[in-house]
Formats: C-alpha cells, structure tokens, sequence
C-alpha cells in the first residue's frame, strides 16, 4: 500500500477522501458519497454534460480532451448499446495516481460511471484495471457488489426506475492497452492492437456501441463536479484549464509523492517547495513533466513553467500524465534515454513497421552508445530515426517514444558527444540513492 | 482443471459481456493464478470456454507480459527499473536479487521457489524504486530491504 | 439507378480525378493510374494501416494520413509526390530494411518482390545500423508452405487472406513489438486447406511453396493463363512454365493478376497440383500389345494397326461393333470432334463419358429459358443464395469462396440444406440439416406441403426452423438456387419450376472435373448429339450426312459389358479410366480390341492393345465450359516430348482409316478461328508468322490439327454456344446457354457417379501428383487412391 503526503498547497477534491476508509461504501456515503449520481438522477443529459463542460475538466490521461466535449459526441439514438469504459491501465513511467484513487476512493469511480451513464444514455460500465494492481481489483470488486447490495447499481439504481450495470475487468500487462481503442479490444479479449480511426469510439467503440472512455481520475473527478458545480471546480484552475490534477512527483526530489494541485501550479514550487528540493543540495538537470512520453524539459525550462495544459501548449510541449520525474546534475541522459526507449521497445504492439522496428532500433543503437561504442553518425541518426516515427505510427506509441528521444538528443546533445570514442559513461556511479522523507 | 470455485467464476464471467472472449484476458490470468502457468491444456479449456481456437487464445497470450506459457517460480520477483525507479536505485536493487538469488532475467530457480523478472512501470513511481512479488508491492526499497522481503517470502 | 454512388472530385498532385464518394483514396488514385505505394492494403481484405507506406498529405489534416484508410470527400486536395511523402517512405523502407535480409538472389520473390520494388523507388539502399540482423531459421509448415520469418514484413495479408476469404483463420499474429511472428495454428505446422493463398498474397518471400522454392527466378519462366484441369469451377490459373528435358515443365501455378473469373483465388489444386506434368511414370512413347504383352512401339506402327483394326471392325460388323467413351478432361473440341468422329466415321452411337451431374435433365429443365441459368459471376452479387446439397467447400472450392466473398462483402443471405454438415454453414443465414437423400421430401415442403416437414427433421433440425426457413426464402425475390448431383431426373424439373415462382430466380448445377459440363455439353451420350439434341432428330446435326446412326447407342457400363462379352469389336477410350470403375480384369476384354489414350498406364490402359500418349490440358489449346456454363479459352503452357494431345491423335487415327479429314475438321475455310492467340507460351511465334502472311498477302489458313477450326462449326452447330468470340478470345469467361430442347439422356441414374473428390484428390490426376499425395499423407496417413478418371 503506498504511502500518502500531504502539502500546504494542495486543493484536496480528487483526494478528499484518501486516507479515510471510504473503500467502505457507508464511510464512503457519510463523505457525500452518492450524491452526486442521486442529483444527476434529476438532471436532464444535457444538462449533466453541460456541468462538465463548464468545469473545464480535460481528460487526466495525457492526451487532455474536454470530457464534456467528449460526451456531447456520443449519439443520441443508437442501435446499438452505449457504454462507458474506465481506463484504469495506469502504465505510463512516472504516474502513479489512478492507484491511489482506486485504492482509496473507488466508490467516486463508480459514481463517476454511473454519472457518465446517464450523461449519454449508458447502461452499462466496465472499469478496467492493470493486471499488476490485482489487490486494486480485489477493492473494486467488493466496491461493486456493495454499490449493487445498496441498490446504486442494477436493475433500478437509486430506485430512479433506471437500469445501470457496472463490471471489473483487468488487463494481463501491457501499456499499450492504455491507448483508447486498444484497451477496447483488450476488453473485448483480443490482442491490445489499437483500432483505426475514425470512427471515434464515441460513435463505433466497444462491441460496435458507442463508447465514452475516460481515465479513473477524470471520472473520479465528476461526482465532485455535478454537486458542487462545474464553475467551483472550472474556478480551481486557470481558464480552460479546470480544476485539480494530482500530480505525482517522482526521481530526485526530497519529498516524492502524490500532490492534489490545482492545474497552473508552478513547477518550480512543486519541485522546490512541495517536493523538498533535489537531494544532497545537487542541482536540477532534467524534468519529464508529464510521464515518459512527453518533452523532457531543462532546468531553466521547468523552473519557468506552470503545470497546465495551455502553458506547455504554448511551448510545443504537452503536459501528459502528471507523472512529473526529476533528474538531478548526475543523471546520466544518454541513459536516461536509453531506458525510456527499452521501455517503448518492450511495449510496442508491433502492428505498425515505423514503431515496431524504430523503437528497437533506437534501443539497440542507444544500448552500443551508452556503452562507448558509439560514432558520431549515431547521434544523427538516433535523431533521424525518432523524428521518422513522430507522427507517422498507427497510435501515438511511437509519438510517444520519439518525444522524449529527440528532446533529449536536442536538448543535451553535449551528453551524447561525451560518450564517443569508447569513453566511459561519465556518470557511473554517481547515481544517488536518497532516502525519501515522508510528511 | 480448475477448482470449483474458478469454474464457476469463469461461467460467471462470460456473462459479463456481449460476447464470451471478452472475459479472456482476466480468464487466461486467473487461471495462471491457479495453476502456475498457462499450459497445452489450460488453453485448450479456456479456449472451448470462449468459443475461439487454440490459435486465438496464444496469440492473445503472447501478447500480454504478465501472461506465461512456461513455469514460473512460486515466487515471482518483479524489479521494476523504469525512469522513476532507475533515478532512485531500481537496476542496484535488480542487481542485488539476482546475485541474491543466483538467477538473471526471466530465470527460474532450479528449486522453482524465485524467479526473476526485470519489468517496466509498475506504477510506483513516488514510492521508488518498486518490486512486485507475485501480485504483492515492495517499495521505497534499497538492497538491504530487498534481502528482508525475500527473507520473508523464503520463509513462508 | 438509385443506389449510383455520387462521383466526387479530388486533387492528387494537381490533378484533378473522379471517383464514387467513399472510394479510399488509394483506389481512387490506382483507378486513375497514380500509385500510391502498400504492403498491407490488399483489396478486398479489412484495412490495417500497418505498413504506413500509403501516407500522403492531405490538406487541412494535421499529420501524414494513410490512403488506405481515408474514403474521399467532394474537393479533397491530396499530395502523394513531395519531399515530405518520399521521406516518410524512404524512412519506413529503411527502417524495415534493418532485420530484413538481403538475400535477395536466391530469394523466391527476388524479382517480382514489393519490398524490392519500393527500395528501388524511394532509394534506401544505404545501411544505417551497425547491430546485427535478427534471424530465425526457415520453418517447413506443411508440404506445401515454408516459412522464412526474417523476410517477413508483418503485412498481415497472409492472415487475413486465410481467414477472411478462405474462412480457415489457420495463421495467427503471436508476441508483440519486435518479436512480433505469424504462427500456425499447431504450434509448428499449420492443419489448413493447403490452398497457398498466404504465399502468394505474400509481398515479399517470407511465405514460399514447396512446389517452387529455390527452383528458378521469375524472370526464367514463360507465363500462360490457362483454364485449372481440376474440378468443375474452372478457374484461371497462370502457369510459369521453363525448358526441361522433357519439352517444357510447369514449375509454378498462380493467378496474380486476378484475370478471370476466379480472380486470385486458387486452391491446393489450381496453384499447385500440376506436378503430373513431369510425373516419371508418364508415358513417352506409344504402346503396342505383342505376344500379350504392351512394347514399346513408333507412332506409325501404332496408328497403322489402329486405323486398320477400326475399319476392319466397322466394315466386318458395323459401327454398332464399336464403342467409344470419351473424357471429362478433354477440351470441348475434342469432345466435339471425338463424338462426331464416332458417329461420322465409325458410324456408332455408342458413346459415353464418365458423368457426375444430370446435365441432360437440367438443359431441358431450362430449355428455352436461358436466364435460368447463372453463370459463376451471378454468385458473388446474389442477394440470396439456395445450396442443395453437394459441399463446395471440398468439390467447388471457387464457388465456396465466392459464396464466402458475397456474404463478407455484398451482404447476401445463405441458405442450406443438406444431409451433411458441411463447412458453408458457417457463413449461413439458415441451415437445414435434413435425413440422406431427402431433397425430392424437400421440395414437396418447399412447395407448401407441410406434413413433408415431418420426414425433414433431424437431431440439428427442428420443424419450426424448416418453417421459418421457408418462410424467409419465399421473400427472396431474386435467388440462386445451386443444385448439387445429388438432385437428378425429374427432382431437377421439379426444383427448377417451383424456383420459378420467385420474381428472379436461376440456377446452376455441380458437375465433378474440369471438362464434365463440355462433355455432356457436347454430345458424350449414346442418345444425345451436341447441344442434348436427340440423335432421332438430329436437326443441325443432320449435315453429319445420312449415314448418321439415329437409334440410341451403348452406355459406358453397356460397353464395357460388350467389351467382356466380346460383342464389340474394338473400344476406344479416351482420357478415363472405365476398367476400374466397372473392376474389368486384365484378360476380360481380351476379344475387344481397346484403344487408350492417356498420360499414364492406368488400369484401362494396361489393358489396352494399344495405348497412345495424350497430353494433359495444360499442353494444348482448346476451350473448356465449367460446370456452370462459363466458357473458357486454354491456352497451351508446356509441352511434354513423346506425347499428343487428343485432338491431334483422333485426327490421326481418322487418317489412317482413310476418313476424308476435310468432312472431320472444316480447315482451311478462312480466318475467322484462332491464329496462334491460344497458344499460350509460344503464341509469339505463331502471331508473327499469321502477321507474315497478311503482310505478303497470303490467306492464312488453319490445319486440320487446329482445334480452332472446329470451334467454328461448335459456334454454328451447338445451341447456346454461339458466344462473343472477342471477349472469349482476350482471355474472358463468356457464360453459354447449351439449354437443348430434348428430354434427356437415357434416365438411368446408375451412371452418374459424382466424383467425391475432396480438396485433396483428384481422380488420376491426383493419383500422379506429389503435392496432393504428400499432402494427403499428411492428414491422413495414406495417399490417394481413389478409383476415378
């Protein structure tokens, strides 16, 4: 069980009910559980999607779509079923928040499918979780039974006369099912391979029903939304940017943890302040700020920056995740790099040639680098290789193994040079193992 | 093949969809769960449960990392060296298990009590570096932590 | 109409083009003639937008799109040349290029291979990696399927292909990323329909056949579109054909350029049983029995003692003394001309073939109603298909697939009844498993008996299925209703006038063997000229001259009961293999004198006194009819030393008994038939010399060896055949219409004995073909023996 922090600065509404036993569904109803699914209940669709899209909540996975945009896709009439689908296939390095959520507050998911449901005209959810958070499954589980014991969930949910079904799914270990379509076919039992689109899964999705897929945390985000207005929670963040965000602060900092901040916090407070500064007085090279996949940022960068989406827009950049890593002066980067694209070699789903033999090339050339073998050629070409991915693959995987590889032959290609000419890496061993300090 | 309580799960389970396949990727990994790994014979029921040839089912298999076709030590040790765990000691700790464990990657002990797994994010970033034995988490580990959880699962 | 797709116009690189709204781009360019590069776009198969090959720019798109996944909108502006787009290529090519091997030169696929051509045209040649190649060993799958997985560039077409149009789904995509690898579905070997559609789908030469593997290069071969000498479907198949010791082999079977009417679909037969070409055992001289025993012997020996024995008999004892019985493998000409060589020289009516469908009873069934009849082309748009019985999954594979196609494409509706479970009801939209035989019981409920029902049902079939069965064809305003030979005499009119209360009905019946329907077509019986005219009112056919025999001939079991009997003098067979049928023993026939010609010594042939080498279809020219009516073109591909073909050696014989061959084969009248166009891999010479000759103003003229000539008098004589010339001779299908206006042939349904081949056999072909034995060997353990022509 992970360990919880906590920070002045923080904006509990995602969090609110961490750490106080509310995977019990009573614990959880005394701590305004239900009640938001009870006033949705009284709203028209319409009206529920126009709440979220007041708030401004943009989805928590990484990509950051409007969820009331999101929704509104959804056909009215359909033939076919309609479902809403919880992506709980947290695998992006460096985030680890829908964990949490799922550990502590599962209800809040479940009212957020409900919620979804009813938004546009579901009857059914399926919450689907890594296969490597089995005990997280286990907490569903009992979460859903008791929901159904309560009467929130079957035939007649809050004795509305609406019929509303909600199921646990689990993965079997792949990170590519954390991509949308490919997580539909993973449910519907098939290899993660993604789907070509369109047509969007708000049309064409599951089983060929319309689907609305969101991330455990924007779902989680939704009770919050309809009982307290989407204005209070639109209120927390910049324009356009709505609300909280946890974000998970990671690698070299004193105070590693899962942080409830409202969206346009400084980075440099979240590193500084929130996070305790870097261990042993060393000084910040590098910051992924949003998981593995997005742009890594400089120093000067990421003191610069404020975490929301339109301040990395603005850049170029994105800002992912929340999985927010810091890399210390001694981080070695042509390791660094190194690692990130053995992790999407090992991912890829091998569909598509550009990501399929990209990324094992990349690994394969950046393995020789690290190792002193390299010439300068490889540089180029390690470059060359990841921008011919970048836009180019079926499904943004291969975006998201080129991002970071170009940012960081880009950004600190004087790292790359250091290497050449079977010099050792200059970094061995000065990796640091600091002792995390816990609030 | 499966205990009881397994089957009636399953059966359970492929009502849980528009169509019975859907329930095989949790299928496939309960019944690793149950019976260690996921042989010939395994598939061939999994397969009849949902309608889909052997053929479909390994593709299906081979496909997700947490799923095997071959044993695997009672104990699975899960060393996670992904960015968040590599910054703060992930690939010492994997170094440490297998001198430990007299094993390397994907290696099985001939005992068959530890096997050994260098995997990616396991979704502990802020509590790094992490270890999953079997399903269960080890985090914020350095080697003399990791010594006391193998310790402790040897002793079981 | 109506449902006329609107057309839309696009930009492609400043060029304006039109197509149907909803066409992907990739067609609407290659229909206009600019080549958007693919390896994982196949038509007709689900997209992948895999191979990434067919990005182009399309404005106000933010990426690179894939053409193959993008229907066209009314004013789309595409780019497909520009720097951008050949980088993206360039890269992809370069990157696959990493673990593929360079084994090029004695690649499979070397010359005619995807991969190679889009390395020319975007010009990755340069190595970029220094790591070393991934590499698996090459996998044998089965005897006809090798695998060579490092060449593999994961196109997915031979998945697909496998169980999106062959319905088998036997390959399959294990592991992910780099390790990504189609598999068989046992692990490792695959248990499939062996039809090779995976290898040559293949882009490059990842998938290779054990018939050709390592054998020659594509550029060594000669390529001949001929018509398949298998079943009764008739499909193309595009033989590449090299220099031997023997005259010409056949090395390799495929049909590419989806020419004809069974488009790329081939199975294990089409693309691969053509092995009895070179078998060892074929004969390569003529056979002369001397002292009881056959000897070799020169051809004129041979013809000298034929053509002496048959006049000697025909004078002595009549015609009626002399038997013929001719072949389901033969082209129609040589049926033409062998029936009225009998008739017309021999003076006999006793003349037969192995029959496998009640052809007769169908023309007349349809006679004068020619839009009953369906050519092959009507099964992949039907609206709503009947199947009863017969099961084409084994005996018609073409029309299986085309059936298969129709509902995975064209969303037609499959109804099936049946005594068997046969494959096809997996495509189904209502099945009926009724008891053996009970087709005529069906018909009667078809026809609103409903107490029939009771005699209908089965363990799989309940009453209210058959009910609701009914109750959905009756719907149906335009069907296809497809009669197997199972369904004989007065069960066809039956079937055939109660089909007739649907607003658009036709029909089509399954024969066994490439020529059946050509046989029967063209006058095999004792008691039908071509065309199913009676011989008693011979009408056309009376120009055969006064001397035509008009009482009704011998049936094959009738002379082969004469020939044990010794009431006939002489036997002449052609292409079968009646000895076996009807278990004649060597000595039986010892007071006939037999006449074989064949490729091999079987059963018959052994028995022979004198056995002539003929050659096989795929070494002439000449015409071919399916079982459906489609007329075909064959064109000659290879050549075997030592051997004839049939037309020529009953030319021969008619020679020798000192038969004017100007009444047998109308040559020399003109230009009006072939000049060389069906000759195949030597029509090259044949058209230059017919070009020689206008050029000097000579008029060319046709030998009496010419089976275009005869073709001309089949046009003028045989009803339903006067078909469109032109378009037979570019090398299409023209569907013929043989709907006689007689009864039919002498009822006796003892003589139809369906072939029972299954995917795998394929009477004495098979018997003499390496692959399909091995194969057979394979599955189950003993190779084939079936007792067939």
């Amino acid at each position: 069980m992970a360990d919880l922090v906590k920070h002045a600065d923080e904006i509990k509404v995602v969090s609110r009910r961490f750490g106080k036993g509310a995977t019990n569904i009573d614990k959880y109803i005394e701590l305004d559980g239900y009640k938001a699914a009870r006033k949705a209940l009284t709203m028209t669709p319409d009206a529920i999607i126009n709440e979220v899209k007041t708030s401004n909540l943009r989805g928590r996975g990484g990509a950051g779509f409007p969820t009331g945009m999101k929704w509104a896709f959804v056909p009215k009439e359909s033939a076919k079923p309609k479902y809403i689908l919880v992506n709980g296939d947290e695998s992006e390095p460096g985030t680890c928040k829908d964990r949490l959520i799922l550990e502590h507050d599962p209800h809040s998911v479940i009212e957020g499918v409900i919620i979804a449901g009813l938004a546009v005209g579901a009857q059914k959810g399926y919450i689907y979780i890594r296969g490597e958070y089995r005990y997280l499954l286990t907490i569903m589980q009992k979460a859903i039974d008791d929901a159904y014991a309560k009467g929130f969930l079957g035939d007649n949910i809050f004795g509305s006369g609406k019929k509303f079904d909600a199921y646990w799914h689990t993965g079997a270990g792949a990170y590519e099912v954390g991509e949308e379509s490919a997580l539909m076919e993973s449910l519907e039992g098939k290899r993660g391979v993604p789907r070509i689109r369109p047509p969007f899964p708000a049309v064409v999705g599951l089983w060929g029903g319309p689907t609305v897929i969101n991330n455990v945390e924007t779902l989680a985000s939704v009770p919050h939304i309809i009982l307290d207005g989407g204005q209070k929670f639109a209120d927390y963040g910049p324009p356009k940017n709505g609300g909280t965000r946890l974000f998970c602060l990671s690698g070299h900092v004193n105070k590693p943890g899962v942080y409830e901040l409202p969206l346009g916090y400084p980075m440099k407070k979240l590193i500084y302040e929130v996070g305790g500064g870097i261990p042993n007085g060393k000084k910040l090279k590098a910051v992924v700020p949003g998981g593995s996949s997005t742009y890594l940022l400089t120093a000067p960068e990421a003191e610069a920056i404020n975490l929301d989406f339109d301040s990395f827009a603005k850049t170029g950049g994105f800002l992912g995740s929340g999985g927010v890593v810091v890399c210390d002066e001694d981080t070695c980067m042509v390791k660094f790099a190194l690692r990130i694209m053995k992790f999407y070699q090992h991912e890829s789903c091998g569909w598509c040639i550009p990501c399929r033999e990209g990324t094992d090339w990349l690994k394969k050339t950046l393995i020789r680098f690290h190792a002193g073998a390299g010439v300068k050629k490889d540089i180029d070409n390690i470059n060359y290789l990841a921008q011919n991915m970048l836009g180019r693959t079926f499904c943004p995987l291969g975006d998201a193994a080129a991002i970071p590889t170009m940012s960081i032959v880009q950004k600190w290609r004087q790292e790359f040079e250091d290497h050449l000419d079977g010099k050792p890496c200059p970094y061995e061993n000065k990796g640091s193992i600091p002792e995390p300090a816990f609030a | 093949m499966f205990s009881e309580q397994l089957s009636k799960k399953f059966d359970k389970m492929v009502t849980n969809y528009p169509t019975k396949r859907s329930a095989l990727v949790p299928m496939l990994l309960f019944a690793q769960d149950e019976v260690g790994h996921l042989s010939d014979e395994v598939i061939a029921n999994i397969a009849k449960r949902v309608e889909l040839t052997d053929l479909e089912v390994r593709n299906v298999i081979s496909y997700y990392s947490l799923l095997h076709t071959k044993p695997m030590g009672k104990y699975h040790v899960q060393v996670c060296t992904n960015i968040s765990c590599l910054l703060r000691g992930g690939e010492e700790v994997f170094e440490h298990c297998k001198q430990k464990l007299g094993i390397g990657h994907k290696q099985t002990q001939a005992s068959g009590l530890f096997s050994l797994e260098e995997v990616e994010c396991l979704g502990a970033c802020s509590w790094a570096p992490a270890v999953q034995v079997n399903y269960d988490f080890h985090e914020n580990l350095t080697p003399e932590r990791m010594d006391k959880v193998l310790e402790q699962y040897a002793k079981k | 109409m109506a449902d006329t797709p609107q057309l839309v116009t696009i930009t492609v690189d400043g060029k304006q083009i039109k197509a149907p709204a909803g066409t992907l781009l990739i067609d609407a360019c290659k229909n206009a003639g600019i080549e958007i590069p693919s390896f994982c776009y196949y038509p007709g198969l689900s997209l992948q937008a895999a191979c990434r090959m067919c990005v182009v720019r399309i404005e106000k798109m933010p990426k690179l799109q894939t053409a193959c996944t993008v229907p066209i909108t009314e004013g789309m502006v595409v780019t497909n040349d520009s720097d951008e787009v050949r980088q993206a290529r360039k890269a992809t090519v370069q990157i696959l290029l990493g673990n593929h091997p360079l084994d090029c030169p004695v690649c499979d696929a070397g010359g005619e291979c995807e991969l190679q051509d889009m390395t020319f045209t975007y010009g990755a040649a340069e190595s970029q990696y220094m790591e070393t190649k991934q590499h698996k060993d090459e996998q044998q799958w089965s005897p006809v399927v090798y695998f060579d997985r490092p060449r593999c560039i994961l196109c997915y077409r031979c998945v697909r292909v496998c169980g999106e149009v062959m319905d088998v789904w036997a390959l399959g995509i294990q592991n992910r990323g780099v390790s990504s690898v189609i598999a068989p579905n046992k692990g490792d070997h695959l248990e499939c329909e062996e039809c090779g559609a995976c290898i040559d789908i293949c882009p490059v030469g990842a998938l290779t056949s054990g018939t050709y593997r390592y054998k020659t290069r594509p550029w060594e071969m000669n390529h001949t579109a001929t018509v398949c000498t298998h079943c009764g479907d008739g499909c193309k198949t595009t033989l590449g054909v090299r220099r031997s010791d023997t005259g010409t082999e056949i090395v390799r079977g495929d049909n590419r350029d989806k020419s004809g009417i069974n488009g790329d679909f081939l199975c294990i037969k089409g693309r691969y049983a053509f092995d009895f070409q070179q078998h060892p055992d074929r004969l390569k001289m003529p056979l002369v029995r001397k002292n009881g025993k056959l000897a070799y012997a020169t051809w004129d020996e041979a013809f000298d003692l034929i053509g002496r024995r048959f006049k000697e008999v025909r004078d002595s004892q009549g015609g009626a003394a002399i038997g013929v019985i001719g072949s389901t493998r033969t082209t129609n000409e040589e049926n033409y001309l062998l029936q009225k060589f009998a008739r017309k020289a021999l003076g006999t009516n006793n003349i037969d073939h192995h029959r496998t469908a009640d052809y007769p009873a169908f023309a007349a069934a349809v006679a004068g109603k020619p839009e009953l009849t369906a050519s092959l082309h009507h099964v992949e748009k039907s609206p709503a298909i009947l199947l009863l019985g017969g099961d084409p999954t084994e005996q018609h594979p073409l029309l299986a697939e085309r059936i298969r196609t129709n509902i995975r494409l064209h969303g037609g509706k499959l109804f099936i009844v049946n005594d068997e479970e046969i494959k096809l009801r997996r495509q189904s939209k209502s099945y009926a498993h009724i008891p053996q035989g009970a087709y005529a019981k069906f018909f009667e409920f078809l026809s609103g008996t409903d107490s029939a029902a009771d005699q209908l049902t089965t363990a799989g079939t309940k009453k209210d299925q058959l009910l609701a069965m009914r109750e959905l064809l009756r719907k149906e305003d335009d069907l296809l209703i497809i009669l197997s030979a199972d369904i004989r005499g007065k069960d066809i009119a039956t079937i055939v006038k109660l089909g007739q209360s649907h607003k658009k009905v036709r029909f089509m019946m399954l024969g066994d063997y490439a020529n059946s329907r050509g046989a029967a077509d063209m006058g095999l019986y004792p008691d039908l000229l071509p065309g199913y005219t009676p011989v008693a009112n011979a009408g056309a056919f009376s120009e055969y001259g006064a001397n035509l025999p008009k009482s009704a001939g011998l049936d094959t079991a009738a002379m082969v009961e004469a020939g044990r009997s010794g009431k006939l003098g002489a036997l002449y067979i052609v292409g079968a293999n009646p000895f076996a049928r009807y278990n004649v023993q060597p000595g039986q026939t010892a007071k006939t004198f037999v006449v074989v010609q064949d490729m091999f010594l079987t059963e018959t042939a052994s028995m022979a006194d004198v056995v002539l080498p003929s050659n096989n279809a795929y070494e002439k020219a000449g015409s071919f009819t399916n079982t459906y009516g489609d007329l075909q073109l064959l064109k000659k591909a290879a050549d075997f030393a030592g051997s004839k073909s049939d037309f020529e050696l009953i030319v021969r014989i008619a020679d020798r008994i000192g038969f004017e061959l100007a009444d047998l084969v109308p040559f020399g009248k003109g230009v009006r038939a072939d000049m060389g166009q069906s000759r195949g891999a030597q029509s090259g010479e044949a058209d230059r010399h017919e070009i020689w000759l206008i050029a000097n103003k000579y008029e060319p003229k046709m030998s009496p060896l010419d089976p275009s000539a005869i073709f001309d008098e089949i046009q003028r004589l045989v009803p339903g055949y006067d078909v469109s010339r032109l378009n037979l001779f570019s090398g299409n299908s023209v569907h013929s219409h043989a709907t006689g206006k007689g009864t039919g042939a002498q009822q006796n349904p003892e003589l139809i004995w369906p072939a029972n081949d299954t995917l795998f056999t394929s009477g004495t072909l098979g018997r003499y073909s390496n692959t399909l034995n091995s194969v057979m060997e394979k599955y189950t353990g003993e190779t084939s023996e079936v007792m067939a022509d």
